[in-house]
C-alpha cells in the first residue's frame, strides 16, 4: 500500500512541479506586486473605493451575467431540440453550432464587426429596411453579442451531452399522465439539465469576466475590467494597480466558479 | 419524432436562426477576404491578392502557432494523463482539492496569469523572449481540459476491478498503466487532445502579453491586422486561420467519433 502511494505521488510530481513553479509562485508574486505601490495593500481596496474601477467592476459583472443568461436560454433550447429530434441535416446543424468553439476572442470581435460594424450586415439591412444604419459593434452591446457568440458552442456541447443522458422514460411517463410539452419542459427536462446549466453557466460567466481579445478588437474604450487592467499595465505602466486589479478579478471569477461547482454538486447529491 | 407540430417548427426556426448567427459572419468574412473591394461588394470581383499578402507577411505566425499547439499537446499528455489517473485512483478530499487547484488557470483570467508570469519571470531574459514562455502559459491554460477529459472516462469505467484483475495475474504497475489504463481512456485522451490543440491555436488573452515582436502567434497577428490593416486583408488573414483550424477540427472530431456514436446507439 505504501509503495503504491509512492508510485501515485511520483506520477503527480511533474504536473505538481510545473504548476507550482509557473502558477502558484507567480500568483503569490502578483499578490505582492499588487501591494508594491504607494498605498501598499490598500491598492486592493481601490476596486471598491476608486469610482472608475468600481464602475468597470459593476459593468463587467452585469455583462457577464447577461451573457450567461442569454447563452443558457439559447443553447438550452437549441441543444435539447437537436438532441431530441432526428431529422435530415441534424448533424450538419450540430457541426455548425459547435464549429466556432476554436475561435479566439479576437476573431469573435472581427465577426461582430462583420455583423454590426461600420460596413456590417446589420447596418446594411437596417439601412435598406428603415433607412437608418444601425452600428453597435464598438460598444458594450457589440461586446455582449461577441460573448454570446463565443459561449454558445461550449454550452451547447454540455447541454447536448447531458440531455443525451436524461432518461426518456421520465418524459414518456409525464406525457402519459397528461403533462403538456410545456410542463414536461419545466418539470422534467430543466431539472434534469440543471447540473449542465450550472457548470456551463459558470464557465460562461468566468470567460465573460476575464475575456480580453474581443474587447481589444472592438474598441479600447469599452469600460470592462480586463481592458482597464490592460490599459493600466501598458499605457500607464502602472504595474502595481494592474496586478492588484487582475488579482481581484481572478479571485472574483474563481469564487463564482467554485460556488457554482459546489451548488451543482449539491443538487446532484440531493437528487441521488 | 412522431409529432412534428408547430412546436417542432418553432424550435427548428429558432435553431436555424442561431446557426445563421454563428455561420453568416464566418461566410461573410471569408468572402471579404477574397473580394477586390468589400465596400463596393462582391461585384468588384474575386481575388487571391489579399491571401497572398497575408501569406508573405504573416506565415511565420501560422507555423509558430502550430508548433506551440503541438508542443502544448505533448506537455499536457505527459503532465495530464498521469495526474488524471492519480485523481481517479484517490477519491478523497485531497484529490478533490488538487483538482480544484489545477482548474484555477481556467477560472483565473488569462490576463492575470500572464501578468503573474511576467512579474515573476520577466527578468529572465532568454526565457522571457523565447516561444517557450508562451508555451508555459498555454500548458497552464489547457492542462485542466486534458485532466478533466481523461478523468471523466476513468471515472466511468471500473478501473479498480480492471487493475486488480491484472495485478492478480502478476501485471506490474507499468504493465497495468500502459496496457490497461491508457487503452481504456483513449476516448478521453482524444477528446482532451481536441480541446488542447484548438484552445492553444486560438489562445489570445495570455499570449498578447507573453509574446514579443519576434514571437507572434496567429491570433496575435490577427489582432495586429484587425487594428491596422484594411478589412480585406484582415478578412483574408481570418480566412487563413479558418483554413488552418478547420481541417484540424474535422480530423480530431472524426478521431473522437466512434465512442460517441456507440453510446448514442446504445441509448436508442
Amino acid at each position: 500500500m505504501r509503495r503504491e502511494n509512492l508510485t501515485l505521488l511520483s506520477l503527480l510530481l511533474p504536473a505538481g512541479a510545473f504548476f507550482g513553479a509557473f502558477f502558484l509562485l507567480p500568483l503569490a508574486r502578483l499578490f505582492l506586486v499588487g501591494a508594491s505601490g504607494e498605498g501598499g495593500f490598500a491598492a486592493y481596496a481601490t476596486i471598491i473605493t476608486d469610482k472608475n474601477h468600481f464602475a468597470s467592476l459593476i459593468a463587467t459583472l452585469a455583462l457577464a451575467a447577461a451573457t450567461t443568461a442569454t447563452t443558457l436560454i439559447v443553447s438550452g433550447l437549441a441543444g435539447v431540440f437537436l438532441q431530441r429530434n432526428e431529422f435530415p441535416g441534424n448533424a450538419a446543424l450540430v457541426a455548425m453550432l459547435t464549429f466556432p468553439l476554436a475561435f479566439p476572442g479576437v476573431v469573435i470581435g472581427f465577426m461582430v464587426i462583420i455583423l454590426a460594424g461600420r460596413q456590417g450586415l446589420i447596418g446594411d439591412i437596417s439601412l435598406a429596411l428603415a433607412g437608418e444604419k444601425v452600428v453597435f459593434a464598438y460598444s458594450m452591446a457589440g461586446l455582449f453579442m461577441g460573448y454570446v457568440y463565443f459561449s454558445i458552442p461550449r454550452t451547447i456541447l454540455t447541454v447536448m451531452a447531458t440531455a443525451g443522458k436524461l432518461d426518456p422514460r421520465l418524459e414518456e411517463a409525464a406525457r402519459t399522465i397528461g403533462a403538456s410539452p410545456w410542463r414536461v419542459m419545466i418539470d422534467v427536462i430543466i431539472p434534469g439539465l440543471k447540473p449542465a446549466f450550472i457548470s456551463a453557466g459558470a464557465i460562461c460567466f468566468a470567460t465573460a469576466m476575464g475575456a480580453f481579445g474581443t474587447a481589444f478588437t472592438l474598441a479600447t474604450r469599452i469600460n470592462v475590467l480586463p481592458m482597464v487592467i490592460y490599459t493600466e499595465f501598458t499605457l500607464q505602466a502602472n504595474i502595481a494597480v494592474a496586478a492588484a486589479l487582475s488579482f481581484v478579478l481572478g479571485a472574483v471569477t474563481w469564487v463564482v466558479l467554485v460556488a457554482a461547482r459546489s451548488a451543482a454538486g449539491g443538487t446532484v447529491a440531493a437528487a441521488g | 419524432m412522431r409529432r412534428r407540430g408547430p412546436i417542432f417548427l418553432a424550435q427548428l426556426v429558432f435553431t436555424l436562426f442561431v446557426c445563421a448567427f454563428l455561420v453568416v459572419p464566418v461566410i461573410l468574412s471569408m468572402l471579404a477576404g477574397l473580394t477586390v473591394n468589400y465596400f463596393v461588394g462582391i461585384q468588384s470581383g474575386l481575388t487571391l491578392r489579399w491571401v497572398g499578402e497575408v501569406w508573405s507577411g504573416y506565415r511565420d505566425t501560422i507555423f509558430l502557432s502550430i508548433g506551440i499547439a503541438l508542443a502544448c499537446l505533448a506537455c499536457t499528455l505527459v503532465l495530464g494523463v498521469p495526474t488524471a489517473y492519480v485523481l481517479a485512483r484517490r477519491q478523497n478530499a485531497l484529490a478533490r482539492a488538487l483538482e480544484e487547484l489545477l482548474v484555477m488557470p481556467v477560472a483565473v483570467p488569462g490576463l492575470a496569469t500572464a501578468l503573474a508570469l511576467i512579474v515573476t519571470y520577466g527578468a529572465v531574459g532568454g526565457f522571457r523572449t523565447s516561444w517557450v514562455f508562451i508555451l508555459v502559459g498555454h500548458v497552464l491554460f489547457t492542462l485542466p481540459f486534458m485532466v478533466r477529459s481523461v478523468l471523466a472516462v476513468l471515472m466511468a469505467i471500473d478501473l479498480k476491478s480492471l487493475e486488480e484483475g491484472a495485478a492478480s495475474l502478476g501485471a506490474s504497475f507499468r504493465q497495468r498503466f500502459f496496457h490497461i489504463v491508457l487503452p481504456n481512456c483513449r476516448s478521453g485522451i482524444l477528446a482532451g487532445a481536441l480541446m488542447v490543440v484548438t484552445l492553444s491555436m486560438g489562445e489570445f488573452n495570455m499570449t498578447w502579453l507573453l509574446h514579443t515582436p519576434f514571437n507572434k502567434t496567429l491570433p496575435v497577428g490577427l489582432a495586429d491586422a484587425y487594428a491596422s490593416l484594411r478589412l480585406e486583408i484582415a478578412s483574408a488573414y481570418t480566412l487563413v486561420f479558418f483554413l488552418v483550424i478547420i481541417p484540424l477540427l474535422v480530423a480530431l472530431q472524426v478521431l473522437s467519433q466512434p465512442p460517441r456514436t456507440k453510446s448514442r446507439a446504445k441509448q436508442e
